[in-house]
């Protein structure tokens, strides 16, 4: 489904990911792990073509296609979804309607009917649901107000009505008390599929306890180290990074 | 921020629609202003002797004025012996005839700009009145009014029909000395709409006016009257339109608003005046004097408007809450892109008991605009337990455009509240780069980020206006990401 090959990308330029290769699979769940500057972030945002992430080098393909090439909104709509680290407040931007906005964008792109209120709202009481989100959420503005806990099940939620192939979650668990940490993390697994792909950016192994991964990488200097399991997370968690001890490249 | 740059301007810059202009033949006065300029126009419109003095008294008064310096507003001098003060369809020379007999050219503009006053074709529940150029093209639906026996007509009509009421209420609330563009108004306005709703009525249907300037060089002064007796009500509604010039056109409007005991009048605007190019050539200058009187108990008067065109907007509708318990709104969404500059907000003044006034000021400004609230909330000596709340919000779009907000109180009496508001936020990069990983263009952001913005406004308008000003608020905002 996702296939990084030699990836180099720059933040005003200067250079953040140095050849990053990754190939993720349908219904696999990926983590990333590293420490702060390894470029964990920047993968996140060139996956979802933020411009202020400039590729310089290498390639990505998405479904059979070039992904490097495609627009924000057309990766959005082709099913890749970005969970915000700091999700942003719109102010007066009613949060259903936000929602609708964005699942009809998709739907018309995909040559379906654009759902209607009643409709729209049918499928997301269901959606709720799944993820165990209060609706008290869906009449307020976009993240406008929202606890830190909220922001980021609203993100979960996004995820639950856009139904992406490939969901990409930038540290998610941030600032999650362990409460709203369990709610996120149930509604994830409540998401993985085995159509959906999930990498999942993280610091801490605290929520690979909840949402257990297939792969765990190890991202340092702007390229990915080392791969394993669970257990990887687990050894990181003990020792550290413990880059010193590690060749510069791998 | 060069990135947000470009992305905000592509999406602000789309096309003015209603920039085509009429081919028509026109008689117009020369351009110029004199004393025999005014009498001219006086006497082209039959007008009663009363009528002529009080123009030319406004005449002579103008004469002594300078233009108002106090605004945040600049433009070159305007040659006021250039413009023209009078151009009417030379196939309404005699006045407005029936529908069958206006010129077809006529209808068709009204019909292109989405206007039909047609009656049979016309939006049900709305009656028009159509000001073009100088003149009122038509009114609709006047004898279903007059069966309840609301009067609306072109204020031409009603110096004719109806003088005794004209004398008695004609510049008691925006009086001919007020201010340089509200006395010149008075000494050449040439039409405008008029509307008398009687005691205990309920006008059964919405009234709108809609004003169109065609002809070049062509200065528009109208004058809007509306009195609404003892336990009245009425709503009136006003759109605008220009065709895209390169040379910039005058126009300076006065409404009175007059609501008598328990009486409430609503007056919504909508200007789509053309506010210019993407440089900032052409547009209109919009100098607008709008005032209402609550003079009876208990009376309300409320102002809504949307203004997304002209290349100045000079315009503080204001209310004097002059009856006990009377109330006065303001709410307002102003939109400014590309070169155009608005100054604009409001004044309360508030005189009787229990006053109450609230204000809801939006600014929007875009590319290199500039955008100003200006109001003044004034209570009394004598106005026990009046109250008012103003909200001022601002919204900047990109790193070149301007807010400003200019708030002036003025409290004589101690039992006043009055409570003031402002907040100024961006469209920032990362909002649009969260609706765009949604899967929503940037297009599309921009207007549900500055619809919801005006979302406290947008509830205040007739429903048939809202849908318009919302997609009015698109348009206007189309190239201002890219």
């Amino acid at each position: 489904m996702l296939e990084i090959k030699n990836l180099h990308a720059n933040v005003e330029n200067k250079k953040i990911l140095d050849g990053l290769n990754l190939t993720v699979k349908p219904g696999e769940v990926h983590a990333i792990m590293g420490p702060n500057g390894s470029g964990k972030s920047t993968l996140a945002n060139v996956l979802a073509g933020r411009e202020t992430f400039q590729v310089t080098e290498g390639e990505i393909q998405f479904s059979g296609q070039n992904l490097l090439e495609m627009s924000t909104e057309l990766r959005s709509r082709e099913g890749v979804f970005l969970a915000f680290q700091n999700p942003i407040e719109i102010p007066g931007v009613n949060n259903m309607l936000f929602l609708k906005t964005a699942l009809n964008a998709k739907r018309s792109h995909q040559g379906l009917e654009e759902l209607d209120a009643a409709d729209f709202l049918q499928l997301i009481r269901q959606k709720l649901k799944t993820v165990k989100i209060d609706e008290g959420l869906l009449k307020r503005s976009v993240n406008e107000g929202f606890s830190g806990g909220e922001k980021k099940k609203n993100e979960i939620l996004q995820m639950a009505i856009l139904e992406p192939k490939l969901a990409i979650l930038d540290e998610t668990d941030s600032g999650l008390d362990v409460d709203a940490l369990q709610v996120v993390s149930e509604g994830i697994n409540a998401l993985r599929s085995p159509e959906r792909a999930i990498i999942l950016v993280t610091h801490y192994q605290r929520l690979l306890n909840y949402v257990v991964p297939d792969f765990v990488h190890i991202l340092a200097k702007g390229k990915i180290i080392r791969s394993g399991d669970k257990a990887l997370a687990l050894e990181i968690e003990e020792n550290g990074y413990g880059l010193n001890d590690l060749p510069r490249s791998a | 921020m060069e990135i947000i740059e470009t992305d905000i301007d592509s999406v602000l810059t789309q096309e003015y629609q209603h920039g085509f202009v009429t081919d028509i033949a026109s008689s117009s006065l020369p351009p110029g202003l004199e004393e025999e300029t005014i009498r001219q126009i006086s006497a082209i419109k039959k007008e009663p002797e009363f009528l002529l003095e009080w123009r030319l008294k406004a005449f002579e008064r103008w004469q002594t004025l300078r233009e108002p310096k106090w605004s945040t507003i600049q433009h070159p001098p305007i040659d006021y012996q250039a413009l023209t003060y009078y151009s009417a369809p030379k196939s309404l020379e005699d006045g407005p005839k029936s529908l069958d007999e206006i010129d077809p050219k006529l209808l068709e503009t009204y019909e292109k700009l989405g206007i039909p006053i047609e009656e049979q074709k016309a939006l049900a529940g709305i009656a028009v009145d159509a000001v073009f150029d100088s003149v009122s093209v038509a009114t609709t639906f006047k004898e279903e009014l007059e069966k309840v026996g609301v009067i609306f007509c072109s204020f031409s009509e009603a110096v004719q029909k109806h003088p005794d009421l004209v004398k008695k209420y004609l510049g008691t609330v925006v009086p001919i000395t007020d201010n340089f563009f509200a006395t010149l108004n008075s000494a050449v306005f040439s039409d405008g709409a008029f509307v008398y709703v009687p005691k205990g009525v309920r006008c059964p249907m919405e009234l709108s006016s809609y004003f169109r300037i065609n002809a070049t060089n062509t200065g528009q002064f109208e004058r809007t009257l509306i009195i609404a007796e003892e336990g009245s009500y009425v709503s009136y509604l006003e759109g605008c339109t220009a065709p895209q010039r390169d040379e910039n056109q005058l126009h300076a409007a006065v409404v009175e608003l007059v609501a008598m005991e328990g009486a409430e009048i609503r007056y919504s605007t909508i200007q789509n005046w053309y506010p210019g190019d993407e440089n900032g050539k052409g547009g209109i200058y919009n100098f607008v004097t709008k005032r209402g009187i609550c003079k009876g108990d208990n009376s309300k008067i409320s102002w809504t408007q949307v203004e997304t065109g002209s290349a100045l907007t000079w315009k503080y509708p204001s209310v004097i809450l002059k009856g006990d318990n009377s109330i006065g709104e303001f709410y307002s969404v102003a939109l400014t892109n590309h070169y155009q500059q608005a100054d604009t907000g409001t004044k309360m003044t508030h005189i009787g008991k229990n006053t109450r006034s609230t204000i809801i000021s939006k600014g929007i400004s875009a590319g290199h605009a500039q955008n100003a609230y200006r109001g003044l909330v004034k209570v009394a000596k004598n106005a026990e337990n009046a109250r008012n709340f103003s909200q001022c919000d601002s919204l900047l779009m990109g790193i070149k455009s301007g807010a400003h907000t200019f708030p002036y109180i003025e409290v004589k009496n101690p039992t006043a509240q009055v409570e003031h508001e402002a907040t100024t936020s961006k469209i920032g990069e990362d909002q649009l780069f969260l609706c765009q990983q949604r899967g929503i263009s940037a297009e599309d952001a921009v207007s549900l980020i500055v619809n919801g913005f005006c979302k406290e406004i947008f509830k205040k308008l007739p429903m048939e206006f809202a849908v318009e000003a919302r997609k009015l608020l698109s348009i206007s905002l189309e190239g201002s990401v890219g």
